[in-house]
């Protein structure tokens, strides 16, 4: 392919996957929202529309029409580039994810992942140490006490369960050879998904993903009832928004690379045996990835809706005493395997 | 080869224009009243005490340098990781061995940041 024709098809990828991924955005406030509503008797959104659906754009409409207040005691460049910082990094790092097989089009080979570089898994990486950034600086910058102890907070929480989440990736290379993310799925073909052939690893990484994301029973830096709305409550208008969009789209992408590296990817179990002809073969995986995906978003709403928040010194204590030492575990777990099993 | 990362930087173009876009908007949307009390620092309704320019707790401080001594070894940790099944089935054991002697190092020094009560917190 020449450069253009990747340009322009690079384009158009990142223009679907963009749009697909604010519309899930939306959608998935909504339906975080309705399952909340739903574990706890409630109704929920129901007055904006068919079953409230049109809910989600009128909370944009309203967040678009409001004031953008800075406080007289913020740093205001920085106040200003904190939820760019958040924006950026949650519409950066889908770029390496594969959501399908290669699609024969008009004579073309596309590939379903918008860059398949070499280097993948350390690009996600980098880019969610950046994320750390985002909340500190944002924390820092409101002069307000509730949002610097929230940044302070969150911070030590990232930087800690990056770590666990660090090692728990090893094991997964270990298996796949490459850092590439189509090297990783394609290593998983059938059954054998690294969910199913190192547990530790899976359950150390889902832990560190929901840490960090912030979202419950980890969301100590938004605790509403002790320090109001954390690192955002000095923001408000579209600022505000920026840092809601850049959660619920982190959120996407955790389960989307937990899909990714532990179970199966866009992989439909011994569907290439299925002898279907090629195009029903990448709807179906796109579908598949979609499925899966679906599931864990379900899954992320769901925990937290049923758990009670974490001290401090316990998330602390989960990170450094359970959690680093088990994903260290995980990799002669997973050495051991390769070594006796020969797989 | 570095056509690879035309992708990634039409991916990073696209990020700074939509994030920009979108902190920015509600300047032009938003209506601009600002007054003495709406500019102030929110503290639950009261008098903001103080600022917040004061010093933090050492500890976070400690979180950072463990965060720093503990997050290289994972660089350490990839490049073996993927050479490891080739590299099992040309030279065997030793290529395991030595890995876990690099872990055991590693959990010596977690121990002793453990013993010393470097991860105590409250």
């Amino acid at each position: 392919m020449s450069i253009w024709e990747t340009i322009i098809f690079s384009l158009i990828k990142i223009l679907i996957i963009v749009h697909v991924m604010l519309i899930t955005v939306s959608y998935l406030v909504y339906f975080e929202r309705k399952i909340s509503a739903w574990a706890q008797n409630r109704l929920g959104p129901n007055r904006v529309g068919w079953k409230g659906l049109l809910q989600p754009f009128a909370d944009v409409l309203k967040l678009l029409l409001k004031e953008d207040i800075v406080p007289n005691q913020a740093n205001k460049p920085i106040h200003t580039l904190a939820p760019l910082l958040a924006l950026f990094v949650a519409f950066t790092t889908y770029a390496v994810i594969p959501f399908g097989p290669d699609l024969k089009i008009f004579g073309y080979t596309i590939p379903l992942v918008v860059a398949d570089i070499n280097v993948g898994i350390l690009y996600v990486l980098a880019l969610t140490s950046l994320g750390v950034y985002a909340i500190t600086f944002a924390g820092w910058s409101s002069g307000s006490k509730y949002s610097l102890l929230g940044g302070i907070r969150s911070s030590a929480q990232m930087i800690s369960y990056e770590i666990s989440m660090g090692f728990s990736i090893g094991g997964v290379l270990l298996l796949s050879q490459s850092l590439r993310p189509e090297a990783i799925v394609a290593s998983q073909s059938g059954w054998m998904w690294n969910a199913i052939l190192q547990p530790i690893g899976f359950i150390t990484f889902l832990v560190s993903a929901f840490a960090e994301t912030n979202r419950l029973p980890f969301d100590l830096p938004e605790a509403e009832p002790e320090l109001v709305g954390g690192f955002h409550t000095e923001y408000s208008s579209m600022k505000f928004a920026g840092f809601f969009l850049a959660e619920y789209a982190n959120m996407i992408i955790a389960s989307a690379l937990i899909v990714t590296l532990y179970l199966g990817g866009w992989q439909f179990p011994y569907l290439e045996t299925f002898g279907l002809p090629y195009g029903w073969y990448v709807a179906i995986s796109v579908l598949t990835f979609l499925f899966k995906e679906a599931l864990l978003l379900f899954f992320f709403i769901w925990v937290r809706w049923s758990l009670p928040r974490f001290r401090y010194d316990q998330l602390m204590n989960l990170g450094w005493k359970v959690m680093f030492p088990l994903s260290l575990l995980n990799i002669v777990w997973v050495a051991g395997l390769i070594m006796i099993f020969k797989i | 080869m570095l056509e690879q990362y035309i992708p990634v930087f039409l991916v990073i173009g696209f990020a700074i224009i939509f994030a920009g876009a979108t902190v920015f908007s509600s300047e032009i949307f938003g209506p601009k009243r600002p007054t003495a009390e709406k500019l102030s620092t929110y503290e639950s309704g009261m008098k903001p005490i103080g600022t917040t320019n004061e010093r933090i707790s050492v500890k976070y401080y400690l979180v950072a340098m463990f965060f720093i001594i503990f997050d290289l070894e994972v660089i350490f940790v990839y490049p073996w990781a993927v050479q490891f099944k080739k590299m099992f089935s040309d030279i065997g054991m030793p290529v395991f061995y030595s890995m876990l002697v690099f872990l055991i190092v590693l959990e010596l020094g977690y121990l002793y940041a453990y013993k010393k009560g470097g991860f105590k917190w409250d």
